[in-house]
C-alpha cells in the first residue's frame, strides 16, 4: 500500500502524521476508514439550536445515562467520506451491469425529480385524506396502467418488495382456500426458481416440492400433472423462467392447477420480458409481483427500496390486503378497514399504504415511455440478450442452445472443462475488464450457471464492448488448459478493483458485524 | 423514445446476426393467443415536459406537511434532513448499484452497511443490527417470528400500545405460522399489562416505547418477567430519534429491538419507502433475518466487508430459511447512516433534547384549551389528547382551515371505542407559533 503521492511533498513530514489511521490512496483510489475509526467523537455536522439546561428533567431515570458511541463530523468531512465509499462502488452509470434476474437497466433522473416534489415526498401517510388527493390519484392511474398492462382485473399496492408480493400473493391464496373451509397444505415450485419463492411458500406454512424440468428448460407437465392434488394450494411459476426462457405450456400448466383447485402464482420477476407484448392475465395468471425495481426502472439502491404491487385474478381480488383504494363522490379514499364482504381478507402485511416514493418514479417511466415505449422496453431487451448469446454461444455452452432466449442468455459452465477456471474466477476476471460480471451459479439448474440479462437501455457499442471482452476472456480462458499462467490470472482476479478476492469463510467463521 | 439507445439500424443488424427476420420470432415461444397485435389501452410516450406537467398537477393536489403547522406522527415522523444525506443518496455509485453480490466492486455500499449496523447496534444498545428490513412493521413482524424461532414456543403476547398497523402486520404472519397472538387492550400507561399475560408457553412479549400514545417506558421490569418464563422481549420503537435521549432497549433487557428508522435521514413519502431497524443479542444471530454486513480481509490480507451468514438466507436456504425477504431498504439505510454520521453522539442527543421540549411546550398549550385532557403522562415528542367530541372531523375541519392537528387515533384502530383520542407529534421543525395556532384554534372547534 503506497501513501498518497499526488501533489507535493511526495514524502510527508513524518512529524506532521496524526496518530489515527490515515488514509492513504493510489491514484483516485482512496483507502477510507470506517465513520467510527476518524476520531469525530464530539463533532457534529448539523447546527441546532441550544436546548433549555432543564428540558428532560420531567423524566427522570428513563434518560439514558451512558454514552451512546456514535461517531460526528463536520459536514465536509462527511461529504468526502461517503464520496470516497461511493468510488468504490460499480454502478449502472458506469457501465453495463449484467446481472441475470435482477434487471439493472437505467434509471431515469425526472423519476428522481419528481419523486422528490414537496407534495410526494412531504406528505404524512395519516393526513386527512382530503389533503392527499393528488397522492391517492396517482395511486389510481399507477394501479390503471398495472391492471392494462397484465390484463389483470385488481391490484395490491402495499408489499414493499418482490418478496413481499410474493408474500402478499400467498396470503391471498392462503385466505381464498380458507374462505371456502379447504385447508391446503402443499405448493408446488420448480428448482429453478429464485429462492424467494420456495422461502415464502414455507413462511405462509406450506410445504414446498419441487417440479422437474424438462431438457429445454422449462416445466415438465407430466411431473406437474403427477404432483397436482386435492392438497395443493398453489403453484409458484416464474415466466419468463431464471433460464431466459418463456413457458410454452403456460397456457396448460395454468390449466391443470385450475383442475386441481390450486392458484397459479406467477413471479413476475421478469415482466421486463414482456411489457406491453403479452399479459399475464391472458395466460391464466391468478396473481403476480411485479417488482417495480425491474421492469419500471425505480432505481436498485444497493440492495432497495424496492416495490411489489400484486396484480390478482377476480377470484384472488376479494382477497387483497388492507388498505384497499376506493373512489366515492368525495372523490380517493383509502379504506383501511373494512366489514361486509371482505372479511376474508387476510389483513394487513405493513404499516401505512405502500412505497408511494417508488409508485411516483415507476408511473413517471410508465408516462415518459407510454404503450408504444413499453413494448419497444420489452423487444429491445430480448434482442439485446440474444444478440449477446448469439455474439458468444461459439465460445461459450449456451445452456439452452434450441430457440431464442428471453431477456436474458444463460450459459454454462461446461465450456471451462479441463480448463481449471471456474465460473466464479471468469466473473472475477470480468471485473478486471472493467464490467459487473453476470449473475452467477443461478439458477441451480444449470451447472455453473452464468445469466445476463443487458436490458434494453444499452447500446449496441456497450453491448458490442462486452462481447468483445468476454470473447477474449473466454478464449483467454480455454487457454488454461496448457497455459499455467493464464490459469492463475484468473484465480487472481480481481487484481484492478478497490480489494482482491475476500475471504467469506473467514466472515462467517468469526463474524464480525460491527466496529467495536 | 429517450431512454432506448438502440437505432433502426442497429436493430436490424442484431436481428441479422441472430438470425430472425422480425423481431416477433423472438416472442414466438409465448401462445399465439395471448400475443397482443398491437399496442395495449394507454396513451403513447410522452416528454419530460409533459410528464413533469402530469405529475406537477398531481403533486400540487396534495397539502405538503411543511406547507404550514402540521401536528401528524403516529409512525412517521416529519424532521428536518440535510441537504447533503440526499446528495449523496443520489450519488450514481449508490443510487444505481445492486445488493452488493460481488464484494470486490462493492465495498462503497458494503462498508456504508457496516457503519449502519454499528450504528443501529450502538442506538438500541445491542450486540449486532443487520443491514435493514422494509420497515418498522414488518421488522416488528419478523421479530415475532425469530422469537418462535428461538424459544421454539408458538405464542406472542402483543401490547395495548403496540401501534396498531404493526400489531396487524405481526398478527398477519403469525396467523399462517401456527403462531397464537394475544394483543392486550389500548392503553395509553399500559406496558407492563403484558407481564400478566406471560406463562411457560410465551415466546415474546411485544412492548413499544415511547409508544402509540406517545408514552415513555422503563420496560426492564417487563424483561425480568419475561425472562423469568424463558421468553424473549421485543421491544418496538417507532421514533429513532427518541434514542437519542431515552435508555436504549438493549440497556432495559430486550433481546430483540426494532424501530422505524424513517425519522433520521428519511422523509414522509406518504408512508414508504422507510427503513425498518432490526437488532438483537448475539447469541441468537444465527436466528436473525436478512442481510448481515461482516468484516473480513481480501486476498493481500486489507480489511474489506462482505454479505455473510447467507446461509440463514432464502438464496441459500430456500424453504428453510429464517425469512423470505432478499430486497431490503439499502439507500434508506444509506440516508439513515449519512444523517446518524452528520449530527454524531452530540447532534442526536441535541436533537432529541429539542424534540422533547417542544413537546413540553405543546402538553403546556393542550393543557390550557378548554376540555381538552392530556392522557400521555411520560413522553417523547408525542402525545395523546383526550377531546370532548370526536376527533376525526375536528381533524378534518382543521385540515380546511390550514392546520394538520395529529392523527385521530380512530384512524389506526375504529373499533376500540377511543375516537375522541387525538394523536399530537412535535418534532425540532414545529415552531412555537405553529404550536399557538393549533391551540387557538383547537379552542375555537371546540368552543
Amino acid at each position: 500500500m503506497t501513501m498518497q503521492t499526488v501533489g507535493r511533498p511526495t514524502r510527508p513530514d513524518p512529524s506532521l502524521e496524526p496518530s489515527r489511521p490515515q488514509a492513504a490512496a493510489e491514484g483516485l483510489m482512496q483507502v477510507e476508514p470506517l465513520i467510527f475509526e476518524l476520531g469525530g467523537w464530539s463533532k457534529t455536522g448539523v447546527d441546532l439550536p441550544e436546548p433549555d439546561a432543564d428540558a428532560a428533567d420531567d423524566l427522570g431515570d428513563l434518560v439514558r445515562a451512558a454514552p451512546i458511541g456514535l461517531p460526528g463530523l463536520s459536514e465536509p468531512e462527511t461529504l468526502r467520506h461517503y464520496v470516497r465509499l461511493s468510488q468504490k462502488n460499480h454502478a449502472i452509470d458506469l457501465a453495463l451491469y449484467p446481472l441475470g434476474s435482477c434487471t439493472m437497466k437505467h434509471n431515469p433522473r425526472l423519476n428522481e425529480k419528481m419523486a422528490r416534489l414537496a407534495g410526494f415526498a412531504d406528505i404524512h401517510p395519516l393526513q386527512p385524506q382530503s389533503t392527499v388527493q393528488g397522492a391517492l390519484a396517482l395511486m389510481d392511474r399507477l394501479s390503471h396502467w398495472l391492471k392494462t398492462l397484465t390484463g389483470m382485473p385488481a391490484v395490491a399496492l402495499p408489499p414493499k418488495a418482490g418478496a413481499h408480493g410474493e408474500l402478499c400473493g400467498l396470503l391471498a391464496i392462503r385466505a381464498a382456500h380458507e374462505a371456502r373451509g379447504d385447508a391446503r397444505k402443499r405448493v408446488l415450485v420448480p428448482a429453478s426458481a429464485h429462492g424467494t419463492n420456495p422461502a415464502t411458500a414455507a413462511f405462509v406454512g406450506y410445504q414446498v416440492q419441487d417440479i422437474a424440468q424438462t431438457a429445454d428448460g422449462r416445466v415438465d407437465l407430466e411431473d406437474l400433472a403427477a404432483k397436482l392434488g386435492p392438497d395443493v394450494a398453489a403453484i409458484m411459476v416464474t415466466n419468463p423462467n431464471t433460464c431466459g426462457l418463456f413457458e410454452r405450456d403456460i397456457v396448460e400448466i395454468a390449466r391443470l392447477a385450475h383442475a386441481a383447485g390450486a392458484y397459479f402464482y406467477c413471479d413476475g420477476a421478469n415482466f421486463n420480458a414482456i411489457v406491453g407484448k403479452i399479459r399475464p392475465g391472458d395466460l391464466g395468471v391468478d396473481a403476480m409481483h411485479i417488482n417495480l425495481h425491474k421492469t419500471f426502472s425505480t432505481p436498485h439502491g444497493g440492495g432497495g427500496p424496492g416495490a411489489g404491487p400484486v396484480v390478482l385474478s377476480a377470484a384472488l381480488a376479494p382477497f387483497a390486503p388492507e388498505p384497499w383504494l376506493v373512489q366515492d363522490g368525495q372523490g380517493w379514499r383509502l379504506e383501511e378497514h373494512r366489514a361486509g364482504e371482505a372479511i376474508h381478507a387476510f389483513g394487513r402485511m405493513s404499516a401505512f399504504h405502500g412505497q408511494m416514493g417508488m409508485f411516483v418514479r415507476a408511473y413517471t417511466y410508465m408516462l415518459s415511455h407510454g404503450a408504444d415505449g413499453l413494448a419497444q422496453v420489452a423487444e429491445d431487451a430480448v434482442l439485446n440478450a440474444n444478440y449477446i448469446k448469439a455474439r458468444l454461444r461459439d465460445l461459450m455452452t449456451p445452456a439452452f442452445p434450441e430457440g431464442p432466449c428471453m431477456h436474458e442468455a444463460l450459459f454454462s459452465d461446461a465450456w471451462l472443462e479441463g480448463t481449471g477456471v471456474t465460473t466464479l474466477d471468469f466473473a472475477k476476471a470480468i471485473i478486471d475488464a472493467g464490467f459487473h460480471p453476470m449473475t452467477m451459479y443461478f439458477p441451480l439448474v444449470v451447472h455453473g450457471a452464468m445469466l445476463i440479462e443487458p436490458t434494453e437501455t444499452e447500446s449496441k457499442a456497450e453491448i458490442d464492448r462486452f462481447c468483445d471482452v468476454l470473447r477474449d476472456l473466454a478464449e483467454q480462458a480455454l487457454s488454461a488448459k496448457t497455459d499455467p499462467d493464464a490459469l492463475a490470472r484468473f484465480k487472481a482476479a480481481p487484481v484492478k478493483a478497490p480489494l482482491r478476492r475476500l475471504d467469506e469463510t473467514l466472515a462467517a467463521r468469526k463474524p464480525r458485524l460491527r466496529w467495536s | 423514445m429517450r431512454y432506448l439507445p438502440l437505432t433502426p439500424e442497429d436493430r436490424a443488424v442484431m436481428l441479422a446476426a441472430v438470425g430472425a427476420r422480425h423481431i416477433d420470432e423472438l416472442f414466438a415461444d409465448a401462445p399465439a393467443c395471448a400475443r397482443l397485435s398491437g399496442p395495449v389501452d394507454l396513451p403513447q410516450h410522452q416528454g419530460e415536459l409533459e410528464v413533469e406537467r402530469e405529475l406537477s398537477a398531481l403533486a400540487s393536489m396534495n397539502r405538503p406537511a411543511g406547507a404550514g403547522p402540521s401536528f401528524c406522527g403516529a409512525g412517521a415522523y416529519r424532521h428536518h434532513v440535510p441537504a447533503s444525506v440526499d446528495h449523496i443518496i443520489q450519488r450514481s455509485e449508490f443510487l444505481t448499484s445492486y445488493t452488493p453480490y460481488q464484494p470486490e466492486i462493492a465495498q462503497g455500499t458494503l462498508q456504508a452497511l457496516f457503519e449502519f449496523q454499528s450504528q443501529v447496534a450502538a442506538l438500541t444498545g445491542m450486540d449486532v443490527a443487520n443491514a435493514s428490513m422494509y420497515d418498522g412493521s414488518t421488522a416488528c413482524a419478523e421479530a415475532v417470528m425469530m422469537a418462535a424461532r428461538v424459544t421454539g414456543r408458538a405464542k406472542a403476547v402483543l401490547s395495548g400500545g403496540l401501534h396498531p398497523h404493526y400489531a396487524a402486520s405481526a398478527e398477519t404472519l403469525a396467523h399462517v405460522s401456527g403462531i397464537e397472538t394475544s394483543r392486550l387492550a389500548p392503553a395509553v400507561d399500559g406496558e407492563a399489562a403484558v407481564i400478566d399475560a406471560i406463562d411457560q408457553h410465551t415466546a415474546c412479549v411485544v412492548v413499544q416505547t415511547p409508544n402509540v400514545f406517545g408514552q415513555a417506558t422503563d420496560v426492564s421490569a417487563i424483561a425480568e418477567a419475561a425472562h423469568a418464563q424463558g421468553a424473549l422481549l421485543v421491544v418496538v420503537t417507532t421514533e429513532a430519534v427518541s434514542y437519542g435521549l431515552l435508555k436504549s432497549p438493549g440497556e432495559m433487557g430486550a433481546d430483540i429491538a426494532v424501530a422505524e428508522g424513517q425519522s433520521i435521514g428519511n422523509g414522509l413519502n406518504f408512508g414508504g419507502p422507510y427503513v425498518g431497524l432490526f437488532a438483537a443479542r448475539e447469541k441468537f444471530v444465527r436466528q436473525m433475518p436478512g442481510r448481515l454486513c461482516g468484516e473480513t480481509v481480501d486476498a493481500d490480507g486489507r480489511r474489506g466487508f462482505v454479505l455473510t451468514l447467507s446461509t440463514r438466507e432464502q438464496h441459500i436456504r430456500r424453504e428453510k430459511a429464517t425469512s423470505n425477504i432478499c430486497t431490503n431498504s439499502g439507500l434508506c439505510a444509506l440516508a439513515f447512516t449519512v444523517h446518524m454520521s452528520l449530527l454524531g453522539e452530540a447532534g442526536l442527543r441535541r436533537l432529541a433534547l429539542l424534540n422533547h421540549q417542544k413537546a413540553r411546550t405543546l402538553k403546556s398549550a393542550l393543557a390550557g384549551v378548554p376540555g381538552v385532557q392530556v392522557l400521555t403522562t411520560r413522553f417523547f415528542n408525542e402525545l395523546a389528547i383526550r377531546l370532548p367530541v370526536a376527533a376525526a372531523p375536528v381533524v378534518e375541519y382543521m385540515a380546511e382551515h390550514g392546520v394538520l392537528a395529529g392523527v385521530p387515533y380512530s384512524r389506526l384502530d375504529p373499533g376500540a371505542g377511543l375516537d375522541n383520542l387525538l394523536l399530537v407529534a412535535v418534532t425540532e421543525t414545529t415552531t412555537s407559533s405553529d404550536i399557538d395556532v393549533l391551540a387557538k384554534s383547537l379552542s375555537e372547534v371546540l368552543a
